[in-house]
């Protein structure tokens, strides 16, 4: 049994890139919310001291357009879908699940919970799942903020509000200044904050979610190579996503599962699923 | 692919790369080349397609072009491209214009159009001397700029150059076929980090440009 690889939500427009998302065993759209969102002004990102910071905002086409055309041309590439919904609102989430519902061939709604560069609904995170988990029968995934004071108590709130699985994690809100200027590089100031440097706030994430809640959990956070996905099978992820790699190494999604597979093989594994939440079983 | 050599030009450096099985592509089009030690590919149009070869033209600016321009023969990186929508050559009476380091993809684009007239413009007499470069080109140096040469007809008008120049040039040559220049982290269409605001809409210059 192998390890799913997935990409980051926002990491990958699986129309202009259909080779890459065939690399991955499925495709997680960009986040879709009830209307059009022309998104955040440039310029977007950003890197500096190992980290890459954007500030994207959430463009997208709106649920209208995405259910009508986009979701038809993703079906003709053969991957299997995920698809990531956001708002500001509880009626904004209940309005996209209800419309991804009807899409038979999505198998996961993801629910992005976490976007750090636009508006938080005024909601709580279990209120907006509550909301989505009444529109749809779809399992859902929740994808959460590293940035919680304490992540697997949002896990247990998002279990019990109806949650399939969760997706973790989300970057997190950093800045970067201009060395001369001293100015914020990007136009808003703050973006998301990702990148190989995320991978322990993501590793730690996954370690006290896994011990918190039964669910299934899709690992992420600069994973860059086999061994970093290894790392967070071994705290309890099932599956894992790739982000920032894909902008220097589209195709990563090849090397990592070869690289993956190796590691378990080295440690005398048969696979690399056979040592997940190996971290939590004392030596 | 494999680094041949670099040479300054003036504060710019042409970083010259083994072509191996890539594809020039099109004037205009722009490949993203691995910065050693960074995050993140940067991206650059193609300067000069000699027989085997890319090149490319930076300015040493910040830690990638920095690094960039640091790289010395043998040394190997990964190379994407060519990627986007390069200059339309199907033009009648083309003018090249360009500013700065935005003479990158001029050299290239003037040998398929066979040696049309150029303006150039630099901040500096140290960055005019990458004008040799262009064969006949004419240059100014700050504080004139390209705009004041610009024929009254000025014809098929080409440009690459820092945004006010080609907001500029639009204001006059609405017509003209500019290549703009954004931060960008895949150049693929993947991350929406490069996007332009045309007619109201942010668009991605690297799927939809950077030529527009």
């Amino acid at each position: 049994m192998s390890v799913p690889i997935l990409n980051a939500s926002g990491c990958l427009d699986a129309l202009v890139a259909p080779d890459v998302a065939r690399s991955l065993d499925a495709f997680v759209t960009k986040t879709v919310t009830p209307l059009p969102r022309e998104g955040n002004p440039p310029p977007r990102i950003a890197e500096a001291d190992g980290w890459m910071l954007n500030s994207i905002g959430l463009q997208n086409p709106g649920i209208d357009q995405f259910c009508g055309d986009v979701f038809h041309r993703l079906c003709d590439l053969e991957v299997p879908l995920w698809v990531s919904v956001g708002g500001f609102s509880a009626s904004d989430y209940r309005v996209c699940c209800e419309r991804v519902d009807e899409l038979e061939a999505v198998q996961v709604i993801e629910l992005n919970l976490s976007c750090p560069n636009v508006d938080e609904a005024p909601e709580t995170i279990a209120e907006l799942v509550q909301a989505s988990r009444a529109a749809t029968e779809k399992p859902l995934y929740a994808k959460l903020s590293p940035a919680s004071a304490d992540i697997a108590e949002v896990a247990r709130a998002v279990a019990d509000a109806g949650v399939d699985g969760l997706s973790l994690v989300n970057t997190l809100r950093g800045l970067f200044l201009d060395p001369v200027s001293l100015r914020p590089r990007l136009a808003l100031g703050p973006g998301g904050a990702s990148g190989p440097a995320l991978r322990p706030i993501a590793l730690a994430s996954v370690y006290a979610c896994a011990n918190a809640v039964e669910l299934p959990i899709v690992g992420m956070g600069g994973v860059n190579s086999g061994q970093g996905a290894l790392d967070l099978v071994a705290v309890g992820a099932s599956a894992i996503a790739l982000g920032t790699v894909l902008f220097s190494d589209p195709f990563a999604a090849d090397r990592v599962r070869d690289e993956l597979e190796g590691e378990g093989g080295s440690r005398g594994f048969g696979s690399a699923a056979e040592m997940g939440r190996i971290a939590h079983v004392s030596a | 692919m494999s680094v041949r050599g670099t040479e300054w030009i003036g504060p710019y450096v042409l970083l010259r790369l083994e072509r191996g099985g890539l594809e020039p592509g099109t004037p205009g089009q722009f490949f993203m080349l691995e910065a050693p030690g960074r995050l993140l590919p940067r991206p650059m149009s193609l300067c000069l397609a000699p027989a085997g070869e890319l090149g490319f033209l930076l300015e040493p600016v910040g830690a990638g072009t920095r690094a960039l321009a640091e790289l010395r023969a043998g040394d190997g990186i990964h190379v994407l491209g060519p990627l986007g929508n390069g200059f339309d050559l199907e033009v009648a009476r083309p003018l090249l214009v360009a500013g700065g380091i935005g003479i990158a993809p001029m050299p290239y684009l003037s040998e398929a159009l066979g040696e049309p007239p150029a303006l150039l413009g630099f901040r500096s007499e140290r960055h005019a001397e990458a004008a040799r470069l262009l064969t006949g080109a004419e240059v100014v140096v700050e504080p004139r700029f390209v705009t004041e040469l610009l024929p009254e007809d000025p014809g098929d008008v080409m440009a690459c150059g820092p945004e006010p120049m080609l907001e500029a040039i639009r204001e006059l040559v609405p017509a003209a076929q500019l290549a703009w220049e954004a931060p960008m982290a895949c150049g693929y269409g993947a991350c929406y980090g490069c996007v332009l605001e045309v007619g109201g809409h942010y668009v991605r210059l690297c799927v939809d440009g950077p030529v527009l």
